[in-house]
């Protein structure tokens, strides 16, 4: 069967050993997580995770199964299968010598970036958007000498209102 | 008025009906057998080891359908529960497992008998709570008994700092237990229940398999109408033999690995696999890509991830297996498949569970028949290994909760303490404790509190001087290099359960099997140990090798 990648959007009790949980399922069973995100809701006792995946189709089945069976778990949904929005937070510190600085500000003004930090030899650009933004920005930049990047993993949440 | 933590713990068990705890005392947990002392209801079962205590628990658990508790003392105490508790849920035991743990201010220290006792049961508990305070007392037993009782059942760890034991607050029993993230289904949904109507009115060569999961439902009424309704072969796996009695002509007994040869031929050729509260285990199928290769399937499981994981279900119904089979009781009518039923009986009378007589020998075919013919009331809880076995196939279970044994762990040496649990759950029923040489050594400490509590327990040791069934596979599959399983250094069973103030009796030739096994049924004011010598190179057949298909059975030895 064919891999797939899968997004999971699971609301859990904000408590604590929630996490841990959630990954002795995946580890517990060989399956492997891409991205995790995990923060609370606007609900203090409530956390949502983003939780990005790979598997063929028997194994996302089994982690949604897994996921629903876990008791401090209260919502899980497979926002692939649904019509939904995904972002991403990317920070680049990236080599700038000075007379490099205005190409790669350049660089930053056309993905819509922003420099969040500057020093006499680098700066740390954040990027925020979907998987291939992040790629072509990271692209662009790579050039110039990545220094440290980090990235949050993918928030998703699904379009419109659920009746 | 406020009471401590401990006494909190004690009175909310109370008001959950729990009779007996089972438990070893320690640093840690102190407190809480400090209130259980001289409790007018609830009750210590002390016992000699934490594992020995948790397949107590687990025991009357499966003997009672109540849920088991078990108690012991942080570090040490913890991990030697963690066996037990990996037992039980393996087989969805509802099970409570509670655990001192060290002050709160110690915990992340390396205290003293400190261990992370949520981290080391996470993967082998349905859920777990730490109590850090006493004021949750009485909200986690409560909840803690819900989930371990509801849906598929299971074990859950409370560990419990030990100075939350010590503080005091209020006692106020929470009346209902509301869990937003743990809502079973318990109701089948009706059209797939009307699919599954169907497909059993339109199958030429369907057949029922049950599993543990309908014993832990109380569905056995339910199954037995289905199948007598509608005149279904039936097949019934290790965890749920009794649920359909072993006896009627429709049963054709255990499948798999050593199954009877007519259920796994019937799996083979089967059109239609009914599966109810049994998971497609892999002693079961066999090689899967062979496993009921012409067969639709329908899958009854209150645990929906259970369907699908092994094998592709047609009919999938998640539910409660008591309730779901009530409603296609009321809608099937009988099935005319009368030339598959003549295959069956063809099937059962050509291959019948057989041995044949090796000299002067005991087989432990023999004395398991014996025992049948002896005790066939008798709650039976055997252990781990060639004699689990033997007692699958030639004891015919006829009630659920008459087979007693851990069936998805594995796990030698549950079998003496779950006896024990067993047998306080049950009082008015003799229990018989169907041993190996190798497992009863596991355990055998429990042989203590047996004695103390003078519990008429009947252990029959069936002594092949070996770890039978690894013997057996090396026999088979490693040219007889028998590495590590030799056990004639045995000690004399039967001196040795004098010497623990029980009575033992050895037997050595066939025509003392059965005077010995009329004498343990007079015995009743303590445990008996009968150290049945057997055979020593008998093997268990029929046998699905490792990697082959249910069909590629083979039957014997020539």
């Amino acid at each position: 069967m064919a891999e797939e990648r899968h997004i999971f959007s699971v609301l859990v009790e904000n408590r604590f050993g929630v996490l841990a949980r959630v990954v002795g399922l995946f580890s517990g069973r060989g399956f492997n997580i891409d991205s995790l995100n995990v923060a609370e809701t606007d609900q203090p006792d409530v956390s949502h995770m983003t939780i990005v995946t790979h598997g063929d189709a028997q194994i996302i089945e089994q982690i949604y199964k897994h996921l629903n069976k876990l008791i401090d778990v209260i919502k899980v949904s497979n926002l692939t299968t649904e019509n939904h929005v995904e972002r991403e937070l990317v920070l680049i510190k990236v080599y700038a010598e000075p007379h490099r600085r205005g190409e790669i500000l350049q660089i930053v003004e056309i993905f819509r970036a922003r420099t969040v930090d500057v020093s006499p030899t680098a700066l740390t650009i954040e990027v925020t958007g979907d998987e291939g933004k992040l790629k072509a920005a990271i692209d662009m930049l790579r050039p110039y000498g990545i220094r440290e990047l980090v990235r949050t993993g993918k928030i998703a949440i699904m379009r419109g209102v659920t009746k | 008025m406020e009471i401590s933590g401990a006494k909190i713990l004690i009175e909310s068990l109370k008001r959950e009906g729990v009779e007996y705890i089972f438990g070893v005392n320690g640093g840690a947990a102190m407190p809480i057998f400090d209130a259980l002392y001289n409790h007018p209801y609830v009750k210590l079962i002390p016992m000699r080891h934490e594992q020995g205590a948790a397949h107590a628990a687990d025991g009357y658990a499966r003997a009672t359908g109540k849920v088991g508790v078990t108690l012991a003392t942080s570090g040490p105490g913890a991990t030697n529960l963690v066996t037990g508790i990996a037992t039980a849920h393996m087989d969805s035991i509802p099970m409570v497992a509670i655990t001192g743990q060290v002050y709160t201010h110690l915990m992340g220290n390396d205290a003293f008998q400190e261990c992370d006792v949520i981290g080391v049961t996470r993967p082998i508990c349905k859920h777990s709570f730490l109590i850090k305070s006493s004021e949750e007392v009485a909200d986690v037993v409560a909840e803690a008994f819900h989930i371990a009782a509801t849906g598929r059942p299971g074990p859950v760890v409370i560990d419990f700092a030990k100075d939350a034991q010590l503080s005091e607050s209020l006692f106020r029993y929470p009346e209902t237990v509301n869990i937003r993230g743990y809502k079973p289904k318990v109701d089948g949904h009706p059209r797939q229940i009307a699919k599954a109507v169907e497909l059993i009115h339109n199958a030429e060569r369907p057949m029922l398999y049950a599993g543990g999961g309908v014993v832990l439902s109380d569905a056995s009424d339910e199954l037995r109408e289905l199948a007598i309704k509608t005149e279904i072969p039936i097949t019934v796996t290790l965890m749920g033999l009794g649920a359909f009695p072993e006896t009627h002509p429709l049963a054709m007994e255990m499948p798999g690995m050593h199954g009877s040869c007519c259920a796994n031929y019937a799996f083979t050729d089967s059109d239609l696999v009914i599966a109810v509260g049994a998971r497609f285990d892999d002693r079961v199928t066999g090689n899967l890509d062979k496993f009921a290769p012409k067969a639709k399937k329908i899958h009854i499981d209150i645990d929906a991830s259970c369907i699908g994981k092994n094998v592709p279900i047609d009919v999938p119904i998640v539910g409660d297996a008591k309730r779901i089979l009530a409603e296609i009781n009321k809608l099937v009518h009988r099935v005319d498949i009368e030339p598959w039923m003549r295959q069956i009986d063809e099937w059962k009378e050509k291959y019948p569970f057989e041995y044949h007589q090796n000299g002067d020998n005991i087989m432990p075919q023999y004395v398991i028949e014996q025992i049948y013919d002896l005790y066939s009331d008798a709650i039976v809880v055997g252990d781990v290994g060639q004699h689990q076995m033997w007692a699958a196939q030639y004891f015919k279970f006829t009630e659920p909760r008459q087979w007693l044994n851990s069936g998805g762990l594995g796990t030698m040496g549950f079998s003496l303490p779950a006896a024990i649990g067993a047998q306080l759950g049950c009082p008015d029923k003799t229990v018989v404790n169907i041993n190996g040489d190798g497992s009863y050594c596991m355990t055998i400490q429990e042989l203590i509190p047996a004695v103390t509590m003078k519990l008429p327990i009947k252990i029959f040791i069936i002594n092949n001087m070996y770890l039978g069934m690894v013997r057996q596979w090396q026999e088979l599959f490693h040219q007889k290099r028998y590495s590590g399983v030799d056990y004639h250094d045995n000690p004399d069973f039967a001196l040795l359960a004098q010497a623990f103030g029980a009575t033992g009796l050895r037997v050595e030739r066939i025509e003392d099997v059965r005077p010995a096994l009329e004498k343990a049924k007079n015995i009743n004011d303590g445990p008996v140990v009968i150290d049945f010598i057997v055979d020593e190179e008998e093997n268990v057949f029929p046998m699905v090798p490792a990697g082959a298909g249910l069909g590629d059975v083979i039957r014997g030895l020539a």
